[in-house]
């Protein structure tokens, strides 16, 4: 039995491990076909489905003890969610650090944001996935999105966006924006702002997604061509709030908007809570 | 200066000693026993072991309490406990016809062999409210008891018409079903994996996806064959041993609809099935369950595909309430990165569209 | 079961480091990595790959395998995976001489690519910064890797399985204790 055993009963990570090993040949499938979904047996979790149990299963596959956990949700260490999935493997993984670090993270697990901090060799992002089908609202029956994965049948999409850009003068998805990675799929980027679209083109890191309720896992390897889709007359334009960050000063960040009284009083902080605290240091020093 | 707030930890953990202290109430009424709800809340039971897919009144009866009686909640934590749990095998096909029946009816015959037996149904209640539970030490008298002797053998009516070559038969097969709760579906997924899906689908779901078919939507004649609620054995057969042994007894509920069916160009006029078999006495649910699993026969009995319930993924993908609560209670979860994204896009469309409008409104 | 050698000192955390390392592989192709504890597995099975073995299969992936009895006593005792006559019917392959073409093993669908079949092969040794040019995704520029013992025709034959892409066969080569990856995304050009 494992040293690593028998916190409360259960397995390490709290997996067991053939759960592991089917989420382990599905991770290593997903690497080796980009951007593709892969079906995997999703297992019910202790949290709800759509709180980020793809990304929990994802995390707790490859998570050993050797390794820094960073859990973010909006970009902020300290949300409910966040606090609360660390809290999770805490309990669970015996031996595994946590931090608020990104530079000191080997795992990253995120929703909604990719931190400012440029991401290095040796790191995994594992992001939280609501909804894997990025062609979901324009084609709901599964079985037909698949068959148009299969023909790289893209043209659902390219219609979307160009009545977009009729209706709005430009591509209306602000948040999980279509990527095309490695030339070859059609992926959603999960609800990222597009602000952080470019941060996964070619990142030196690991990207993996978890999709739990949704039963899908897909990834981006390292140094990967990921494109936002757009058209060569409207190129894609990722969008940040035209502010100043309160707190540290940033104008190169995204941006969280505080409503601050009830007459129209608002400010900015940095939603990276990590960075914006770096910044602020580096500042006082 | 503005301050970042902080404290999520110390908020998620104040936020749940107060949900303990409102899971108990006021601490001068005595506390519930899981025994008192496994005795008296039995249907809640059912329902919460039938969607947790996981027979044990027991535990079933800790997830009410623990969920003060949210029965989404509690299926929620009884999925999550079950999913943990070893596997050691697979038991052989139940005998429903092996059945100890409790109660059991037939709406198509007046009469039959095995009989008419009611049980302990609501059904024929008059549905007033009934104020002498309302004080403590109410205890019924014991109900009248028929003949054992009697009425041994209760054969299935599908079976009767069946003999009669009036029943469509079904398929028999020996392949090794898929398991929903291991692998992901695909579609079509086929009748084994769509009643193992229906079996513990949302009762309201599938209430009403049942109703829809009775109100037109999708074209069903249905009518009760049988019912019958009762005790079945559960044997596995273990590998080293290579022949089957009783591990025990569970309670289920199946429900066989017969369902008029014109012909098609290869099969005559006949009867159709709809099958329901779950856990527990949970009838309602079982019968919605042989409504839907008719509607979705459609494509395989060559009848149009128009409504709702018989769109094979559309049911099955939206059946699961811990699923769909999942999802739908995510949306308490912060999203100001996302919203903050819209706001960007939606004031630089507006200042595109109306630049006039908007310089005048911000004067 | 007399003289059946131990798997995995630690079944769940050696196989977690394994695993990483398999993934860095895959992510990485043309990287080299080394296993950390890997398992002494009877000839001719190497530790690398008896440690990819360990990790990945099970009673779920049916195995093909050409090491001979004591390899397979011990693979199925420790992993339990259902042994297979054809490598065709096989989800992993382990090839410790000629392997079987690739183009006979599983390579999914274009619907299920995921339904391929991956080939862990063993070679002599691996080095990276000479021998084979690899480019595709997981690599920057291009990495190199020098595979001796490399089947003949290899190059030939790999790249007629990326031709097939999305459809394809992953492999994972194996020398002592370290191992390389070539996912089927990955071009493979004689150095």
């Amino acid at each position: 039995m494992s040293a690593a055993m028998q916190n409360e009963g259960y397995n390490f990570a709290y997996l067991d491990e053939g759960t592991k090993r089917m989420i382990r040949r599905a991770l290593l499938k997903a690497v080796a076909v980009p951007g593709c979904q892969i079906p995997f047996g999703s297992r019910e979790m202790p949290l709800p489905y759509g709180w980020g149990t793809g990304g929990i299963q994802v995390t707790a596959s490859i998570v050993g003890p050797e390794d820094v956990l960073k859990v973010i949700d909006q970009g902020a260490d300290d949300t409910t969610n966040a606090v609360s999935i660390r809290r999770f493997f805490a309990r669970v993984a015996p031996g595994l650090r946590t931090t608020e670090r990104t530079v000191e993270a080997s795992i990253i697990q995120t929703r909604h944001r990719i931190p400012e901090t440029p991401l290095r060799e040796g790191q995994v992002m594992v992001y939280q996935v609501p909804q894997p089908e990025p062609l979901y609202k324009l084609e709901p029956r599964r079985a037909e999105t698949k068959r148009l994965h299969a023909l790289a049948d893209y043209g659902l999409m390219q219609v979307k966006l160009y009545e977009d850009i009729a209706r709005h003068g430009r591509v209306g998805s602000s948040y999980d924006h279509p990527v095309m990675v490695g030339g070859r799929y059609l992926m959603a980027p999960s609800p990222i702002p597009s602000f952080d679209n470019p941060k996964m083109h070619m990142s030196p890191a690991l990207q993996l997604f978890g999709a739990g309720r949704e039963r899908r896992l897909y990834a981006v390897p390292p140094y990967t061509d990921v494109r936002s889709l757009d058209f060569e007359d409207h190129p894609f334009v990722p969008l940040r709030a035209n502010g100043t960050c309160a707190l540290c000063g940033a104008r190169d960040t995204y941006l969280d908007e505080m409503v601050t009284d009830d007459r129209g009083g608002r400010l900015f902080v940095c939603s990276d809570t990590d960075h914006c605290g770096t910044k602020q240091a580096e500042a006082a020093a | 200066m503005y301050v970042a707030v902080k404290g999520g930890e110390a908020a998620i953990a104040n936020a749940h000693a107060w949900l303990a202290e409102e899971r108990r109430g006021d601490p001068a009424v005595p506390e519930i026993g899981t025994d008192q709800i496994g005795e008296q809340l039995t249907l809640a039971v059912d329902r919460v072991m039938a969607e947790g897919s996981c027979y044990d009144p027991g535990l079933a009866a800790l997830a009410i309490k623990q969920s003060r009686g949210d029965l989404i909640e509690a299926i929620f934590l009884l999925r999550a406990y079950r999913t943990t749990l070893p596997r050691f095998g697979a038991s052989e096909p139940l005998e429903t016809g092996a059945m100890l029946v409790r109660r059991r009816i037939s709406a198509t015959y007046k009469d039959l062999p095995g009989g008419q037996v009611l049980g302990p149904t609501f059904d024929y209640t008059h549905r007033l409210l009934d104020f002498a539970l309302a004080a403590e030490g109410h205890a019924p008298s014991p109900a009248p008891e028929a003949d054992p002797g009697e009425d041994a053998a209760c054969p299935r009516v599908t079976a009767m018409l069946a003999d009669e070559g009036l029943m469509a038969p079904e398929q028999p097969s020996d392949a090794e079903p898929g398991d929903v709760t291991r692998t992901p579906l695909t579609y079509p997924a086929g009748r084994a994996l769509r009643l193992q899906n229906l079996a513990r689908g949302d009762e309201g779901f599938l209430l009403s996806m049942a109703y829809s078919t009775q109100r037109g939507y999708g074209a069903n004649h249905p009518f009760v064959g049988e019912i019958r609620q009762g005790e079945v054995t559960v044997e596995i057969v273990p590998p080293e041993l290579g022949f089957a042994i009783e591990i025990g007894d569970i309670n289920v509920t199946e429900c066989q609809m017969v369902n008029q069916f014109n012909g098609s160009r290869t099969e005559p006029p006949q009867f159709t099935r709809g099958y329901g078999l779950v856990l527990g006495r949970t009838e309602r649910r079982a019968m919605s369950m042989a409504l839907v699993d008719r509607a979705l026969r459609a494509e395989e009995l060559g009848e149009e595909v128009v409504a709702p319930a018989q769109n094979e993924e559309f049911v099955l993908s939206h059946s699961d309430n811990v699923e769909a609560t999942g999802f739908l209670e995510h949306l308490k979860l912060p999203h100001y990165v996302d919203f903050q994204s819209e706001l960007e896009i939606v004031r630089a469309m507006r200042a595109a569209a109306t630049p006039q409008a908007m310089r005048e409104a911000a004067e | 079961m007399s003289g059946l050698l131990p798997g995995f000192t630690d079944p769940v955390l050696d196989a977690q480091s394994a695993f990483r390392a398999v993934l860095e592989a895959m992510s990485r192709p043309g990287r080299i990595q080394r296993l950390q504890r890997p398992p002494a597995p009877p000839a001719p099975l190497s530790p690398a790959s008896g440690a990819v073995l360990l990790t990945l299969a099970d009673s779920g992936t049916p195995l093909f395998l050409d090491t001979g009895p004591d390899a397979e006593e011990w693979v199925r005792f420790h992993a339990g995976c259902p042994l297979v006559a054809e490598p065709a019917e096989a989800e992993f392959v382990l090839a410790s001489a000629l392997p079987p073409k690739l183009a006979a093993l599983r390579a999914g669908t274009d619907e299920d690519p995921q339904t391929s079949a991956t080939l862990i092969l063993q070679v002599e040794s691996l080095e990276e910064g000479a021998g084979w040019h690899l480019t595709g995704p997981g690599i920057e520029h291009a990495h190199r890797l020098r595979v001796a013992g490399a089947p003949q025709g290899f190059v030939a034959e790999w790249a007629a399985n990326a031709v097939r892409f999305p459809r394809g066969v992953d492999v994972i080569l194996c020398a002592g204790d370290t191992i390389a990856a070539l996912p089927r995304s990955v071009s493979i050009r004689e150095g």
